[in-house]
């Protein structure tokens, strides 16, 4: 167990990182991932504060969409990546566990002027990641709603394994999969039924090793890795999220002007060529022999089986194919820019 | 509690590599204490045949989805052979660490062995160390 943003939290379970992520990736897997904050946002200015704090157009997202947004300063750096969904009468905005209470306060610091009821709901709501190519079916089976019928990004009100709870059809591993949102009481019950109900699918609890080498397989960020207050969307290739035609948000003017005239640096894949384990912090060295950028993540990918890393180079050094050289234990080893992601899970 | 296997016929350093005697060579492997705290090994980096090394060199890196730890040599000598198997398949490391041997060192002084824990001694330690 490590402590993660004061909360205790297994690394892994019994199977080990690699296979967790292997069920994941070839079955199911389910995490325990409570330490999210979530925030319930409703009043008649609902919308129009949500507009003005976030970076996407929430304005056409029906009752039971999701979406993935961020939160900005006004210099157009980021405070947390979030998920928003709407429901019926209000809206819950999942955050960040470190930031959770940053994320809060920001937010409520922009509320003066709204009608609107902002509240931490992080502490009545349990939050389990249920992931993988059989995770829809094992959810269906516990429930008599149709859950497997629930289309990408949307949510819906189920019961299931007896346990009435919101299910987004949303997560972090680059699977298919659901979110759940349950109250924290019954939460053991159900993870234990769960377990029950899935161990025949090859379903293993995963823990946070295995969510950070999913997550990075597939190329989404991780707040204070790929992202954090020093990094704006565009070079963090997240450029897609921010909708700049809305009329006023934070940050605007700022992510405006870098639109426009592009950023110092971008987010690179990069594959080693010579086999060595690059991990964050690691330097990483242009053409002209000299550290240019660093690593945000990195790894031997389960998946791929190959070393792998994600990591910030400054621009016109990015060309996909291009040699570079990453700093492992203080020696250059040659590695090759790549694409992005690493995985895309076969649909 | 831990349920660590401790080779009773291994000789055992605090920076938890293994080490037996094969004649003039001493082969060295980390423990099954070792390989668990570590998680999946995912890469092993292996010395030059012929490098000499002295006690308390590193000598070798391990590394797992965790972190990277050095091999420190518990005798001196010179790298007599090294298990290539492990370039290909570091995980066997977490599959039978004490056939998974990293290294071997033709020893000078085969008396430095002396300076290492018995499997009784390495035990005690691990626990006084969870």
């Amino acid at each position: 167990m490590v402590p993660f943003a004061d909360y205790e939290l297994p690394v892994q379970y019994a199977a080990g990182p690699n296979a967790e992520h292997r069920s994941v990736r070839t079955a199911a897997g389910v995490f325990d991932i409570d330490h999210m904050g979530q925030f319930a946002l409703s009043g008649e200015d609902a919308l129009s504060f949500l507009q003005y704090v976030q970076v996407a157009d929430v304005s056409s997202v029906k009752e039971w969409e999701a979406r993935y947004s961020l939160l900005c300063y006004d210099d157009g750096t980021i405070v947390d990546d979030i998920f928003i969904y709407r429901l019926p009468e209000k809206w819950l905005i999942v955050v960040n566990a470190a930031n959770r209470e940053k994320d809060f306060t920001w937010l409520q610091s922009f509320t003066h002027g709204y009608r609107v009821a902002l509240t931490d709901v992080s502490d009545e709501t349990y939050m389990l990641a249920v992931q993988g190519p059989k995770a829809a079916a094992i959810l269906d089976r516990m429930s008599a709603s149709d859950i497997a019928a629930a289309p990408p990004r949307t949510a819906l009100q189920a019961e299931v394994g007896g346990v009435e709870m919101l299910l987004g059809r949303t997560g972090y591993t680059g699977e298919d999969g659901f979110e759940l949102y349950l109250p924290p009481e019954k939460a053991v019950p159900f993870w234990d039924a769960l377990l029950a109900e899935g161990a025949g699918d090859g379903l293993l609890p995963c823990g946070l090793a295995a969510r950070d080498s999913l997550r990075f397989e597939a190329c989404m960020s991780l707040y204070g890795h790929e992202i954090d207050a020093r990094t704006n969307p565009y070079e963090a290739r997240l450029g897609w999220v921010v909708a700049l035609q809305k009329p006023a948000f934070l940050g605007r003017n700022a992510l405006l002007k870098v639109k426009l005239e592009g950023t110092e640096r971008y987010l690179v894949g990069f594959e080693m060529i010579e086999k060595a384990v690059p991990r964050e912090e690691h330097g990483i060295i242009g053409f002209e022999g000299q550290v240019v950028g660093h690593v945000t993540t990195g790894m031997k990918s389960p998946t791929l089986d190959k070393f792998i890393g994600l990591g910030y180079l400054p621009r016109g050094m990015t060309r996909i194919g291009s040699e570079i050289h990453v700093l492992i234990r203080g020696r250059p080893r040659r590695a090759r820019i790549c694409k992005r992601p690493f995985y895309r899970a076969r649909r | 509690m831990s349920s660590y296997h401790y080779d009773p016929d291994l000789k055992y350093a605090d920076s938890h590599e293994w080490a037996r005697r094969e004649d003039s060579h001493v082969v060295i492997g980390i423990s099954d204490a070792a390989q668990d705290m570590m998680s999946d090994i995912v890469f092993v980096e292996l010395p030059e045949i012929g490098a000499a090394v002295a006690a308390g060199d590193a000598i070798a890196v391990v590394e797992s989805v965790k972190a990277a730890e050095d091999i420190i040599a518990p005798v001196s000598g010179s790298v007599s052979a090294v298990n290539e198997d492990l370039n290909d398949e570091p995980e066997l490391v977490n599959k039978d660490p004490y056939g998974a041997w990293f290294l071997k060192i033709e020893v000078e002084d085969a008396t430095e062995l002396d300076n290492l824990m018995d499997a009784d001694a390495y035990s005690a330690f691990v626990e006084s160390q969870q």
